[in-house]
């Protein structure tokens, strides 16, 4: 009775908003609409890739097996946190250079926050330097979190996570050092990096330690793929939380991300065709970037 | 309430984010959102700093008071701290030493030891890459020996001296290695790779937002 009261009150009001929306698109000139047509597409981009990821988190949810393929990173981080155990010597994990509001960075601590929980379980010694204060306080209490879940709360301390330095090369100067000095059995680099990419990982294979690399971006996979012995590749990195989590929620959202992937190819395909033979110009016009 | 509230806040930071791009900022407040948030992003940010220096001096002050190994470069890096810090707060009308103008200590210590310092570390990767190139290099398989070949034309394309020679093939050919490989296999490869990030960047993004994912507060 409660849903269909907030039915009848919302569907009127969401019907004045779109009509009002509608008049200032329709007659106002585009420096004076309130509403931004031009980028209609990115909205309809946004509500179709929304209503698919949640059709298939809502598919995980109801029980439907949903097939993953391998990532053989993510299955090497727990080899790797072995074999620092075995060795008796630390793990390195750098979440990348950006800051806390770069999804890169926020995918980098989900990562971090599974990793520290299989140290934690080892009881195997973990450093993670930042380059931002606020990845230093995102960091601290994922790390926290998964020394308390792991049962290990005794055997944490705050300075895991530890500030550095601000600069992007006196970042990278601290991190080699360290590696040259506790040779960590095993390197991790999660997140956004730059030109700093292939400095830390020649130095961590100097140092002969065992390294995991993934970013987003294509001009440093190279370093890290020469360097490193397992790379994640661009959307490897955001699947990473959800792949080493196993949750069928999250794996729902992957599983609509795929279904993305194919409607772009066949939009590529449409395009090419279209274009080839000169009927492209209105299709052209629906992935304008404004 | 340790977990609701930081996702009820990442939702409607999100929603604020994706509102604001589809507003005109000239018009409504809703437009305006996304830069007002980022000012606040900023304000705190430089709150926050004040966590960094508590982290850095206490790490290297018990390095130093342990005598850990390497407990010199702590106490190197603590005195860097506050010798850079310290007299670049200070008031100008105290001493022209003071301040961050030019001619401060903290200018000069920038200009004359940081900056420096900057660059040569970024100099040095000319000599990682030669390392790790030479390991990539490798023809010791069919797909290494391809690499091998594209990378040393590529590399000959690059360098003035080098164009010349491949010139003495065919005039066309630096514009074939640009046309086909750079701007056709490579360019194609990092569109595909930029594409797969993008979404998977968008599907983080939702699944933050709709807080299925919590793993970034240590949860699941």
């Amino acid at each position: 009775m409660l849903a269909r009261r907030k039915s009848t009150i919302s569907l009127p009001l969401l019907a004045v908003i779109l009509c009002v929306l509608l008049h200032e698109t329709v007659h106002a000139r585009p420096a004076d609409a309130i509403f931004r047509v031009d980028r209609i597409n990115a909205l309809a981009a946004v509500v179709i890739f929304s209503a698919v990821v949640l059709l298939y988190t809502r598919w995980a949810k109801q029980g439907k097996t949903l097939f993953l393929r391998k990532i053989a990173g993510l299955d090497a981080v727990e080899e790797a946190v072995g074999r620092a155990t075995e060795m008796g010597k630390p793990v390195l994990f750098i979440p990348g250079i950006q800051e806390i509001d770069e999804i890169e960075t926020i995918a980098g601590i989900a990562i971090l926050g599974r990793v520290a929980r299989i140290t934690a379980q080892y009881e195997t010694p973990l450093f993670v330097p930042v380059r931002y204060p606020m990845v230093l306080a995102a960091g601290q209490e994922v790390v926290e979190q998964a020394y308390i879940e792991a049962g290990k709360p005794d055997s944490y301390n705050k300075d895991i996570v530890r500030y550095v330095a601000g600069e992007q090369f006196a970042f990278t100067a601290t991190v080699n050092g360290m590696m040259l000095r506790d040779r960590p059995a095993a390197n991790i680099y999660m997140g956004a990096f730059f030109a700093e990419s292939l400095l830390l990982a020649e130095t961590g294979n100097a140092a002969g330690s065992i390294q995991i690399a993934g970013t987003a971006r294509p001009e440093q996979l190279p370093f890290f793929i020469a360097a490193c012995d397992y790379t994640l590749m661009g959307e490897e990195l955001y699947a990473a939380s959800a792949y080493l989590s196993h949750e069928p929620l999250m794996l729902g959202g992957l599983k609509g991300q795929d279904l993305m992937k194919v409607f772009i190819v066949a939009a590529i395909i449409i395009g090419i065709i279209l274009m080839t033979f000169g009927w492209g110009e209105t299709f052209q016009v629906l992935f304008k970037e404004s | 309430m340790k977990t609701t509230v930081p996702v009820i806040l990442a939702f409607l930071a999100g929603l604020v984010m994706i509102v604001s791009f589809f507003f005109n900022p000239e018009r409504t407040i809703l437009g305006r959102l996304e830069s007002e948030v980022l000012v606040w992003v900023t304000i705190v940010g430089g709150f926050s700093l004040l966590l960094g220096v508590v982290s850095i001096t206490r790490v290297n002050w018990r390095a130093v008071q342990m005598r850990k190994s390497g407990w010199g470069y702590s106490l190197c890096t603590l005195l860097a701290v506050f010798i850079m810090a310290i007299p670049a707060m200070l008031p100008v009308s105290w001493s022209t030493k003071f301040g961050r103008n030019e001619g401060s200590l903290y200018d000069w210590l920038f200009f004359w030891v940081d900056y420096p310092m900057m660059a040569t570390m970024f100099a040095m990767l000319a000599f990682y890459i030669a390392s790790a190139a030479y390991r990539a290099f490798r023809a010791r398989t069919p797909e290494a020996t391809l690499l091998l070949l594209t990378a040393t034309v590529v590399m000959l394309w690059r360098i003035p001296m080098g164009e010349t020679f491949l010139r003495l093939f065919s005039d066309r050919l630096p514009e074939w290695i640009n046309t086909y490989i750079m701007g056709g296999a490579n360019l194609a490869v990092q569109r595909g790779i930029l594409i797969g990030a993008a979404l998977g960047a968008a599907s983080m993004s939702l699944r933050l937002m709709l807080g299925i994912e919590r793993t970034y507060m240590g949860k699941g």
